[in-house]
């Protein structure tokens, strides 16, 4: 190796816990913002805690 | 003619009173006693913490609105129950002190037939050496703390537009914290703002938290299906933060702050240090520190209270290891054992056990996110003992409705990053909110109602949720039909 080639850095992502965590794939970004899925998401999301709120409430 | 006083007028008190006094007849009376002027809707505090809110767009005062709908407001501090009377008078009272403006500094006996302990937790700042607000780290506990940590988030934001480096720590302050999901909603909302700042690139975000893993919540975790998986949350927690460039500490119990540094012990005895420029932390919770006397003036504080200063209910606090906790020793009716017209709702009871598992340092410190205490059980509480209070001042020899946190769900929608069309939120639904091993062997939880996803939707909820608990708590027209 030359003097004037710098030495290679260390690489580092394997030393950080962030390594090892899940990432979201490029779709699953997208999907997060794209409009028209994000709608069925609030209809879906907000009929499912009407049932849990109805089940929580029942139980009263 | 019967008189309720609540005391605490947080969500749980003040959807207790609103109900009593949509059920109690006209001649009965509910008085409210609070030390604050103000309602505050502290899921949005985050928001006002980043500066995308207003200290005022959180809350409102709540005179106008008792005086409107006939319910007595005293703007007070709760001192000390008297629940026998006197010696010369049976009459159960609450000894209170002003802190109205005027009145400041002034006691009085509050009278009661039925008392609902809604005061909430002490914001105990305390348990660490220099946490917390006018210390050297802020917090999101209070509209107030939030506006402040608000501007100081902004003054560094302008100072890493001048080029400067600053490094963020977030997270829970001391070993037994809980509320580690607003710790969280904190961090991501002010990863987000940085970005939207223009100046992430200045910036070094860092979680610190007293959980064993990320996504622990103070409720042992939870589990989703997913993808074709069953997904326990840390590893959504944990993808969160490396998708956002946020890194972890875990299992860590903060023992000291000083003006840019912290000090902690982690789990596994370790002494360690961090620096930081602008530091979040939030304080445990105890008991706002009420006292009990009995009829001869004899301090009867031991049997109405929990050493942590929350109030005992029909819970099973018979201590017992992890493997024997159990869902039904979670209270149902949140009566006091010892005064059946005494009842503590929302954060003011003291919970039989933490929810997750408990976790102690080899020098004996305990390192554990302690029992969740979020907004919907909070309320539903609060519901459930009006309703039994109306019943019994009806003629019914008990309490007559339930609320147990074993036996109901909650939804969670955790804000990470506000904006209408690039915004995204973590809702989450979890049911039941005490793990129940006997109804779901394998997770505790039942997982065709228990979920949990990121995106815009989410982000939409938080919204639509933030008008319409506002709306709900002026006790505007139909507020009754909103469920809690």
């Amino acid at each position: 190796m030359s003097a004037e080639t710098p030495s290679p850095k260390p690489r580092e992502p394997q030393t950080m816990p962030s390594f090892f965590a899940a990432r979201p794939t490029r779709l699953t970004l997208f999907l997060r913002n794209f409009l028209p899925w994000q709608m069925w998401r609030f209809t879906w999301i907000n009929l499912k805690m009407l049932i849990i709120i109805r089940r929580s409430h029942r139980s009263q | 003619m019967a008189r309720v006083v609540v005391l605490g007028a947080g969500i749980s008190g003040h959807t207790a009173a609103a109900f009593l006094r949509k059920w109690l007849g006209k001649n009965d009376e509910v008085t409210v006693v609070s030390p604050l002027p103000h309602y505050n809707w502290i899921p949005s505090n985050i928001w006002v913490g980043v500066g995308l809110l207003s200290e005022e767009q959180v809350i409102f005062p709540l005179a106008p609105v008792y005086r409107k709908h006939g319910i007595e407001f005293k703007q007070a501090r709760a001192l000390a129950l008297h629940p026998e009377g006197t010696e010369s008078n049976p009459q159960p009272f609450v000894e209170v002190e002003w802190t109205l403006e005027g009145k400041t500094g002034q006691r009085e006996n509050v009278p009661y037939d039925f008392l609902v302990n809604a005061t909430g937790p002490k914001l105990n700042f305390g348990a660490t050496e220099g946490l917390g607000p006018g210390k050297n780290s802020l917090s999101v506990c209070t509209a107030r703390h939030a506006a402040e940590t608000a501007s100081a988030f902004l003054e560094n934001v302008e100072r890493m537009k001048r080029g400067e480096r600053r490094r963020f720590v977030v997270g829970t302050g001391h070993g037994m914290c809980t509320c580690e999901g607003a710790a969280l909603e904190y961090v991501v909302n002010l990863e987000f703002e940085l970005r939207a700042h223009g100046v992430r690139d200045k910036a070094d975000v860092v979680f610190l938290t007293n959980e064993y893993q990320l996504g622990d919540f103070g409720m042992d975790g939870l589990h989703i299906r997913r993808s074709g998986y069953i997904t326990p949350s840390n590893i959504l927690a944990e993808s969160l933060f490396a998708e956002r460039g946020i890194d972890w500490i875990t299992r860590a119990h903060v023992k000291k702050v000083e003006a840019g540094h912290a000090w902690y012990e982690t789990l596994a005895g370790e002494d360690r240090e961090i620096s930081f420029d602008m530091a979040m932390l939030l304080p445990p919770f105890a008991g706002v520190g009420l006292q009990a006397f009995g009829r001869q003036g004899e301090d009867i504080t031991a049997r109405v209270f929990a050493p942590n200063g929350f109030m005992r209910v029909d819970a099973d606090y018979v201590p017992k290891p992890y493997e024997q906790w159990r869902a039904c020793d979670w209270p149902r009716y949140y009566q006091s054992p010892v005064y059946k017209n005494l009842f503590a709702a929302g954060i003011a009871f003291a919970p039989p056990h933490p929810v997750s598992r408990p976790f102690t340092s080899p020098r004996g410190t305990p390192i554990f996110a302690a029992p969740p205490r979020t907004g919907m059980p909070s309320a539903m509480i609060g519901k459930a003992v009006a309703r039994s209070i109306a019943d019994m001042l009806r003629g019914a020899p008990g309490p007559t409705h339930t609320a147990s946190m074993a036996e109901m769900g909650a939804a969670c929608v955790a804000s990470a990053g506000a904006n209408p069309l690039k915004g995204t939120a973590a809702a989450m639904i979890v049911y039941p909110i005490i793990p129940d091993y006997e109804r779901y062997p394998e997770y505790g939880r039942d997982l065709h109602y228990t979920m949990g996803e990121i995106g815009l939707a989410g982000h939409w909820i938080k919204i639509v949720l933030h008008h319409m608990f506002l709306y709900k708590a002026r006790l505007r027209p139909g507020w009754s039909l909103i469920p809690e």
